[in-house]
């Protein structure tokens, strides 16, 4: 259980002190180490849940089990390898003129921040704590967004601001429900604790819990980027600096949905129907394919691949919605290699603007001759997160599709559809960037593409074989979820 | 149900119901910024006063302290804020000119009705109380989506931010008696925080578009320009 605390005071430290110590030099340096800390506390933690089974604190505030686990450990990758990304990232910035001193140290606070309240959200085990650090991650990164302070990106955030505001209030809504149906079977102080609901899911109040899920799945899935929720995702991505792109696409988006799958087990529990996966599988469905048909309209890079994002989170909520272990199964390993892979994109992405001093995906040109790094990084993420084999990508969305043809064969097209214009909508706008000739001028730039090539070994790894005590893992957080192992 | 055989704490809650969803409309059809906020904060003061009699009646000691945080973030901190700085950028005198108020005002009420109408699978669980003060604050809640959706400052969408938090905690407190106390104090904590926030939005959004008129932001869309 120490580690779990330890998860949550390391960020809660770097916060306070890149808040007190103001910007440093090495204040880049401080954020890796951070959440290098972070990252071996989560693996301690996930041996932990390994070995022990699922952990509740005492009290129990936190509630460790094997879905969460693996996304803690996953967010501290993410955060890590971002980091490393980040630290000569705004380094450049800074030379640019683009930032100052003041807000580079809002930045770092801010992304101690964030993580903060995502591990809260992985961690805790009352629904009502969820929200206020699903809305904390939003207090977060609103200022992050319009950290250069052009009038876009103030645009930007201001949307991002009043939509996820409004949306999540609507969670809310949802939660005051759902502990109205708790109380109603009288269990006054632990009325929030989702072990406790998840206990006495049965005896929940069915017509209340379904009202309360509709509000849940509103407010939860304007986080996730859901149609017709979406609009402030596109914005705020690409306005904001690259490595806050990285993590909301990478993490903030996952663990939204984990949120909403959270609420769906209960509410499965109480009404025994699937009032609920239906809902996620048309919003899901919705979602996978607006995204994939707004990729073909973009003008910059950034956005470009947020609509990507988009397009994979419907198709995660649509596989949750499927239920069955099959379907669980590959939604829980597709969070995990988008989650990688988009994250490697959006460090390529950011290293392609830098180097050519532009978003605009007209403009930027022969990434591969003026740097085959950033050039060739880009291309097979772009590859991997089309979904070709041999990544990891290419296994999840080939299981989501067999479950679909299992449950719901006449919506196996819609899916395959979809990735298909999504493939062409892709490709269409990166096949100029990277191949192509070289602008004149056009001079390689000091980039770390480290992080890019540990993400996208990581998705090949998974695409060509899942490690056994990975698969264990999935297998137990699909069997928690869905109720049977794969 | 008649009225008068109810106990007190119930028809208080109803008429307390009846006041805060007088508010929203209120608010719904106000052009000047400043009585603006002053609704808004009548309507803080008003789910104080529920908190407390809901305090009273159950002897329950930590709704004090949820009414006290709401007297004092609702009523007095936040409108102070944004009265300061609607004076500051000189916007008291302006009078919004609402695009089609009628409708709105017609489209308010028929969101009041919508809340009772997906509301009403409750009542077979519980009584007609729960259920107007249910949808009342879900139509409180809409009716500030509405709120914001019809006027163009920035400020009025603040306090229709604020105002669906409102409808949120009216919930709370009627149908649930208030919710554990570190989630409550953890919400308190999110609405200081997105308060501050928006203050600092102003600055930038004026510094930006040189006005609060959030009609002009309008630099991302998807449509070609």
């Amino acid at each position: 259980m120490i580690a779990a605390y330890l998860v949550l005071l390391i960020p809660l430290t770097g916060m306070a002190f890149f808040a007190l110590a103001g910007h440093r030099a090495d204040s880049g340096a401080w954020n890796i180490r951070l959440n290098a800390v972070n990252l071996i506390a989560t693996l301690w933690l996930a041996i932990n849940v390994l070995r022990e089974g699922t952990i509740l604190s005492a009290g129990k505030a936190f509630l460790i089990d094997p879905f969460n686990v693996y996304l803690i450990v996953l967010t501290a990758f993410v955060g890590l390898t971002t980091a490393i990304f980040s630290a000569p990232y705004m380094a450049h910035e800074m030379e640019t003129g683009r930032l100052n001193d003041a807000r580079l140290k809002l930045y770092h606070a801010m992304y101690q921040g964030f993580m903060l309240s995502m591990y809260l959200v992985l961690t805790t085990n009352n629904m009502g704590i969820l929200w206020v650090a699903m809305e904390g991650a939003t207090l977060a990164t609103v200022l992050l967004v319009s950290l250069y302070r052009t009038p876009e990106s103030v645009e930007a955030a201001w949307k991002y601001f009043i939509l996820c505001g409004v949306g999540i209030a609507q969670a809310l809504f949802g939660t005051i429900l759902l502990y109205y149906a708790a109380e109603q079977i009288g269990s006054e102080e632990n009325a929030l604790l989702w072990s406790v609901l998840y206990e006495n899911a049965d005896k929940l109040n069915p017509e209340v819990l379904k009202i309360a899920f509709v509000f849940l799945l509103i407010g939860y899935g304007t986080k996730i980027g859901l149609v017709p929720l979406h609009n402030w995702l596109p914005d705020a991505h690409s306005e904001g600096p690259t490595p806050m792109s990285a993590v909301l696409s990478g993490l903030l988006l996952n663990d939204a949905l984990y949120a909403v799958v959270r609420n769906k087990m209960l509410v499965d529990g109480a009404t025994q129907s699937d009032m609920a996966g239906f809902l996620m599988m048309g919003f899901g469905l919705l979602s996978f394919l607006v995204g994939a048909l707004f990729l073909h309209r973009q003008k910059d890079i950034k956005r470009l691949f947020s609509y990507s994002s988009i397009e994979h989170m419907g198709m995660m909520t649509f596989a949750f919605g499927i239920g069955g272990p099959l379907a669980t199964f590959a939604a829980l390993l597709h969070m995990t290699v988008h989650s990688l892979t988009k994250s490697a994109i959006f460090v390529t992405v950011g290293h392609a603007s830098q180097l050519a001093g532009t978003q605009n995906m007209e403009k930027i040109r022969g990434l591969i001759k003026t740097q085959p790094a950033i050039g060739w990084g880009l291309l097979i993420g772009t590859v991997s997160i089309a979904g070709f084999p041999p990544f990891g990508v290419f296994t999840s969305e080939f299981l989501v599709l067999l479950a679909t043809m299992r449950s719901y064969p006449w919506l196996a097209p819609l899916l395959l559809l979809g990735i298909g214009i999504a493939f062409a909508g892709l490709f269409r706008h990166i096949q100029p960037i990277v191949y192509g000739d070289r602008p004149e001028g056009q001079q390689p730039i000091k980039a770390n593409l480290w992080p890019v090539m540990i993400h996208l070994g990581l998705v090949l790894w998974l695409g060509l074989a899942i490690p056994g005590f990975l698969a264990d893992w999935f297998s137990q957080a699909t069997l928690l979820i869905s109720g049977s192992a794969p | 149900m008649n009225i008068e055989q109810l106990d007190f704490y119930t028809q208080a809650i109803l008429s307390l119901a009846a006041l805060v969803g007088l508010t929203s409309f209120l608010m719904l059809g106000q052009g000047r910024l400043l009585r603006l906020i002053f609704v808004f904060a009548v309507q803080g003061f008003l789910l104080a006063l529920t908190t407390a009699a809901a305090a009273y009646s159950l002897s329950n000691y930590h709704l004090y302290i949820s009414a006290a945080l709401t007297l004092v973030l609702k009523v007095i901190l936040i409108p102070w804020m944004l009265r300061r700085q609607v004076l500051k950028m000189n916007m008291h005198r302006d009078v919004e000119a609402l695009s089609n108020n009628t409708a709105v005002m017609l489209g308010g009420a028929s969101l009041m009705l919508f809340s009772y109408y997906i509301l009403h699978p409750i009542v077979q669980t519980s009584s007609l109380v729960m259920l107007n003060a249910l949808a009342v604050s879900l139509s409180v809640m809409l009716l500030g989506m509405l709120l914001m959706i019809s006027h163009r400052q920035a400020v009025a969408h603040v306090v229709g931010f604020m105002s669906i938090e409102n409808g949120l905690f009216f919930a709370a407190i009627v149908a649930t008696h208030g919710m554990p106390m570190v989630v409550e104090l953890g919400v308190a904590f999110d609405v200081l925080v997105a308060a501050v926030l928006f203050g600092i939005f102003f600055l930038h959004i004026r510094t930006s578009i040189d006005s609060l008129d959030v009609d002009l932001l309008n630099r991302l869309s998807e449509v070609d320009k």
